[in-house]
């Protein structure tokens, strides 16, 4: 028999419900994945099994007593660490809060045990979510299971990895500038940053809070829009969050996408973009086209300015956020006790945060100081209007805007990490959704080489449903997401 | 000091008041109750600053700072949004505080606004600059001194208590009228029901001082209204004391140590203030509207102005007692069911205006902490009325039912005190008072004012309680009768 | 050398200011990357923003509130579980001076 922790949601769901399996027999089938790969991949940083596996037979229980279950019923779920979970480590891959144990669930998490979906493990990271290739993790890099010397991408690394080596069933992971995009293209899987607003943040521990959502990292676009249902929805405390009743996602799933509008900035094929990205995506255009969905070339010349925008933004919010870790409540703290407080927060903060984190700090501290806020911060602010007004034009007279997820393929370990400027140029094609607020999904489009492409597919605020209507078309008329790396 | 000195002082306060009225704390729902509870017992993750939590706006609290603003003739903003004022400092839960800015696109919640003191028995107008809404921080406890103690305790039991920040122009001359608007200010504030003055903590001060067109002094931590005079007092001369000896008063934040009675300069390198400010991002601006601030008007509670202005029809009473008795909300309570007790409110008025008001100075107590209750006063009246006790004893009484706040009738029992009014009982006493006062009777004989001493003789033999009228009859009929014996 | 959007010493001021301390190697470092990586941001300059409002927040809503009430606070192990030092149930912080 196919080995179980290589479903998907939807065939887990129905194969535990039909009484083909049980949720216990599911669990312990990723957990022994888990420990077959760990050492190859590491996209792990704390497993949950004892507690997993109490739960899996927990809810066997209640099915075998014909009660009735959640959603996600035996699902085991990896989730980023940079998530809230109570009693369970939560770190944000650093040392800063490699102790740090929360004393309140995130709501993403309450929402998921209702469902009586099974948390398996926290997931690695770049530190504070700053990075797009998982190599500022605190504890090591996790590797690309399609080719272990190369980065899964990031921030979302660890969570992406696990889908794709079947060491997860369902993922969460969280999107400030591409940070579930990236990872979801380099690793081939189904990722969705949500519309700002649509998923609680409460919980999610912050980077850039004007940008930030948490969103599903899937085996597919099916199970994407199941988890993004029982994720999304209003939550009085949250107050950035939009006032929407939960939506039932997979409703929108339609084969066809006849009459889509598509719009394809050729900003989105700049000049960093490979050949093959290029060709990949564009052949994925042009299936949609084939399928009945049309297109047309646009020109969206404020997008040359979304990357500087988003990252003085993100910085600078960025700076504010992590001023709490100074070590008195939570968090790293140097063991001398006689030094003053300016002192001992200085020093706390220089071991307990990387080199990136400090960096990043260090400029957006600097984008918001006394003489410099108009020209750095509020500046970018302006764009970020600019840019939004683009956006609004565009998606009036397209459904969707369509361009590849990554101007390049996953790249080495090591290859960019000495040079932020080029690491954060990897952004270029995601950052623009974060700033206008809309969702973006990326799905897998094609292999340069072995290597995965992932192309990207956006719309206007709340129109999940067009993207997830698109995507399931592109993935079912395709079969990319079916391929899987020989680990 | 001498008038044209005082004219060359300016002194600007920022006053911060907990809005005590609420039930919770401004952004979580923590309890507004926190004194004498154990350290760090009511916290929860977003007071506490725990990462991932969010704040929620307490609708209650801006309703109370829309009526404060009303009330202190301010113009209401039609929006308003919390700004971020980033600083680090250990009792900062997050190091950086919720609050609203003036500059930069901000709109604090009210501005522009007066309130009328009467200073010298002339109305003088403090201009009121902003009215703001922002959360407390916690509570340090340092075992000994702040500049010698070797490390700090904290409690953040009080983070995230709502304050509103009043903010004056420097329109005050001395720290006399400094004392005499924040009366008016406690007393505004608890006409309002707002904010409890008596709590412990519930209304600080901040000062900036100038002497002479000299640089600003800034003086904090003045935990309370009654130290604020006191500080001053100690700046003024400190700085008038460089100034004679030409010596430079510099630019700086000083901090008023209440132990040792001196502000000491806090001169860390952290003199700077680049507190980069930027709109709080978890936040959503606020609009207020003509209706909400009419439905406020609507349920306003009396104000002291229109209170005294009552009082003077009303009651009848004269326009300066009525201020004095309204400058107090509980004073003003307190003489007012007096009155429902007793309806003699001139009688009452002149009572509390004199010696009640001496004798509760004397014995260092706030009215809020007085054992006695009004109808405790009108018993004391009453007791006069009926000749039981003289007007001259009362005083006696009243002073010892402020200390011990037993009742008249305790105080007349055990100490014995009841009025001698009888004729012949005093008649005889002045029988005594003669025999033992033989030499001062021949002198009184013939001297009107050795008359005098025999009289008081009386009053001393009967400890005061003698009717002071009867007693001068008596002493001269006798007087009188001897003269006619000797001729 | 190219135009210097910061120097050394303000890197000093705002890594004191955002209480981070660095080593000598890296304010060296820092400094270097600090100003490629504003050269790029400095694109920005070239967008006219004059008569641009600022987008402070994303969705359009006002008046989110929550009404004054109380509901419970953490338990006491909760509360201080993550302080790494503590005194009774105060947290310690370092000294002031």
């Amino acid at each position: 028999m196919e080995s179980l922790c290589t479903l998907t949601a939807r065939e887990t769901i129905t194969k535990i419900m039909a009484g083909e399996t049980t949720a216990k027999e599911c669990v312990s089938s990723i957990f022994e994945r888990v420990k077959e790969i760990e050492d190859k991949v590491h996209a792990y940083l704390t497993l949950t099994e004892k507690h997993a596996v109490e739960q899996a037979a927990e809810i066997d229980k209640k099915i075998a007593r014909g009660r009735k279950v959640g959603r996600l019923a035996g699902v085991a779920v990896a989730v980023k660490d940079v998530i809230c979970t109570k009693d369970i480590p939560t770190t944000c891959a650093s040392r800063m809060l490699e102790k740090f144990v929360p004393p309140y669930d995130a709501t993403v998490i309450e929402k998921m045990s209702m469902e009586d979906a099974v948390l398996i493990g926290k997931t690695n990271m770049d530190e504070f979510a700053m990075g797009s290739s998982t190599e500022t993790s605190y504890f090591d890099a996790t590797r690309n299971p399609w080719d272990l010397s190369r980065v899964p991408g990031g921030s979302s690394g660890g969570s992406s990895a696990a889908i794709i080596a079947d060491a997860a069933i369902l993922a969460l992971g969280s999107d400030t500038g591409g940070s579930i995009r990236c990872p979801a293209s380099f690793c081939s899987v189904t990722g969705l940053k949500p519309t700002y607003g649509l998923v609680s943040r409460y919980g999610l521990i912050a980077y850039a809070n004007s940008l930030e959502q948490i969103g599903p990292i899937t085996k597919d676009v099916y199970d994407c829009a199941l988890l993004l249902s029982v994720i999304a929805g209003y939550d009085p405390r949250d107050s950035t969050s939009a006032n929407l009743k939960a939506k039932d996602y997979t409703m929108f799933l339609k084969k066809s996408v006849r009459g889509i509008k598509i719009g394809v900035p050729k900003e989105f094929f700049g000049e960093g973009t490979t050949k093959d990205v290029a060709k990949i995506v564009w052949g994925g255009i042009e299936k949609l086209e084939a399928l009945g969905a049309s297109y047309e070339e646009i020109s969206l010349p404020s997008l040359k300015y979304a990357l500087p925008a988003y990252y003085l933004i993100a910085m600078s919010e960025a700076s504010s956020n992590l001023a709490r870790y100074d070590g008195v409540r939570y968090g790293y703290r140097i063991s001398e006790e006689d030094l003053n407080w300016n002192t001992t927060f200085s020093k706390d903060r220089k071991v307990g945060f990387g080199p990136e984190v400090r960096r990043r700090i260090i400029l957006g501290t600097f984008a918001l100081s006394a003489g410099y806020y108009d020209q750095y911060y509020q500046k970018a602010l302006k764009v970020r209007t600019i840019i939004r007004r683009d956006f609004e034009k565009a998606f009036k007279k397209f459904d969707v805007i369509i361009g590849p997820t990554m101007p390049i393929p996953p790249f080495k370990i090591g290859e960019k990490i000495k040079d932020p400027l080029t690491l954060y140029m990897c952004d270029v094609d995601t950052v623009p959704s974060n700033l206008y607020g809309g969702p973006a999904i990326s799905i897998p489009c094609g292999f340069s080489g072995s290597l995965p492409t992932g192309m990207q597919i956006m719309a206007q605020p709340f129109r999940e449903d067009l993207i997830l209507r698109v995507s399931y078309a592109f993935e079912q008329n395709t079969s990319y997401h079916k391929h899987k790396p020989e680990l | 000091m001498t008038e044209l000195q005082q004219l060359e002082v300016r002194i600007g306060l920022e006053i911060h008041a907990q809005l005590t009225a609420l039930k919770s704390k401004i952004f979580c729902s923590c309890s507004n109750d926190y004194r004498g509870k154990e350290p760090n017992t009511v916290v929860c993750p977003i007071c506490l600053g725990i990462p991932g939590a969010l704040p929620v706006i307490n609708e209650k609290a801006v309703e109370l700072a829309i009526m404060v603003a009303l009330a202190l003739n301010c113009k209401i903003s039609e929006s308003t949004f919390f700004f971020r004022k980033n600083y680090f400092y250990p009792d900062m839960s997050k190091n950086f505080q919720i609050s609203q800015y003036d500059r930069a696109g901000g709109i604090p919640l009210a501005v522009e606004g007066h309130v009328t003191a009467t200073v010298n028995h002339d109305d003088k107008k403090i201009k009121i600059r902003r009215v703001h809404l922002e959360e407390d921080p916690a509570r340090l406890v340092h075992p000994g001194p702040i500049d010698t103690s070797p490390y700090t305790l904290v409690d953040y039991n009080r983070s995230g208590i709502a304050l509103l920040e009043i903010v004056t122009e420097p329109d005050l001359n001395s720290p006399k009228e400094a004392r005499i608007f924040l009366r008016k200010l406690r007393s505004i504030l608890e006409h309002l029901g707002v904010s409890d003055g008596s709590l412990e903590g519930a209304m600080r001060c901040d000062a900036n001082i100038s002497l002479l067109g000299g640089p600003r002094v800034e003086v904090k931590n003045i935990s309370s209204f009654k130290e604020v005079e006191r500080a001053l007092r100690f700046e003024i001369m400190r700085q008038k004391d460089l100034m004679t000896r030409k010596a430079h008063v510099e630019h700086e934040t000083r901090h008023w140590d209440e132990l040792r009675r001196v502000t000491i300069s806090l001169r860390t390198k952290e003199e700077e203030h680049d507190y980069r400010y930027f709109p709080e991002p978890d936040l959503m601006p606020i609009t207020i509207t003509r209706s909400m601030i009419n439905r406020i008007k609507a349920h306003m509670p009396e104000l002291p102005d229109a209170r005294r202005d009552r009082f003077v029809k009303e009651y009848g009473l004269p326009a300066y007692d009525a201020e004095v008795l309204t400058s107090e909300k509980a004073l003003a309570d307190f003489f007012e069911k007096a009155v429902r007790l007793y309806p003699h409110p001139k009688e009452i008025s002149n009572w509390m205006m004199t010696d009640f008001l001496r004798y509760l100075y004397e014995a260092e107590l706030e009215i809020t902490e007085l054992k006695i209750k009004p109808a405790d006063l009108v018993e004391m009246l009453k007791l006069i009325d009926k000749g039981v006790i003289s007007g001259k004893i009362a005083k006696v009484v009243l002073r010892e039912m402020i200390q011990t706040g037993k009742t008249p009738q305790q105080i007349v029992k055990e100490q014995g005190l009841l009025r001698i009014g009888g004729r012949e009982e005093l008649d005889k006493l002045a029988e005594r008072v003669f025999a033992e006062n033989a030499e001062a009777v021949r002198d009184a004989l013939t001297d009107e004012k050795a008359a005098h001493y025999l009289i008081g003789q009386l009053m001393r033999i009967t400890r005061g309680r003698a009717d002071p009228e009867l007693a001068n009859e008596i002493i001269l009929n006798k007087l009188a009768k001897l003269r006619k014996e000797q001729k | 050398m190219e135009k210097q959007f910061i120097s050394k010493k303000q890197v000093e001021h705002i890594a004191w200011l955002a209480r981070v301390e660095l080593s000598e190697e890296e304010k060296e470092l820092f400094t270097k990357q600090f100003n490629e990586i504003l050269e790029y941001f400095r694109k920005i300059d070239e967008l006219d923003t004059e008569k641009v409002p600022p987008t402070y927040h994303i969705l359009d809503l006002t008046n989110i509130f929550r009404k004054d009430e109380v509901k419970p606070s953490l338990s006491k192990e909760d509360s201080t579980r993550n302080a790494l030092k503590k005194e009774g149930m105060y947290l310690k912080a370092p000294k002031i001076i």
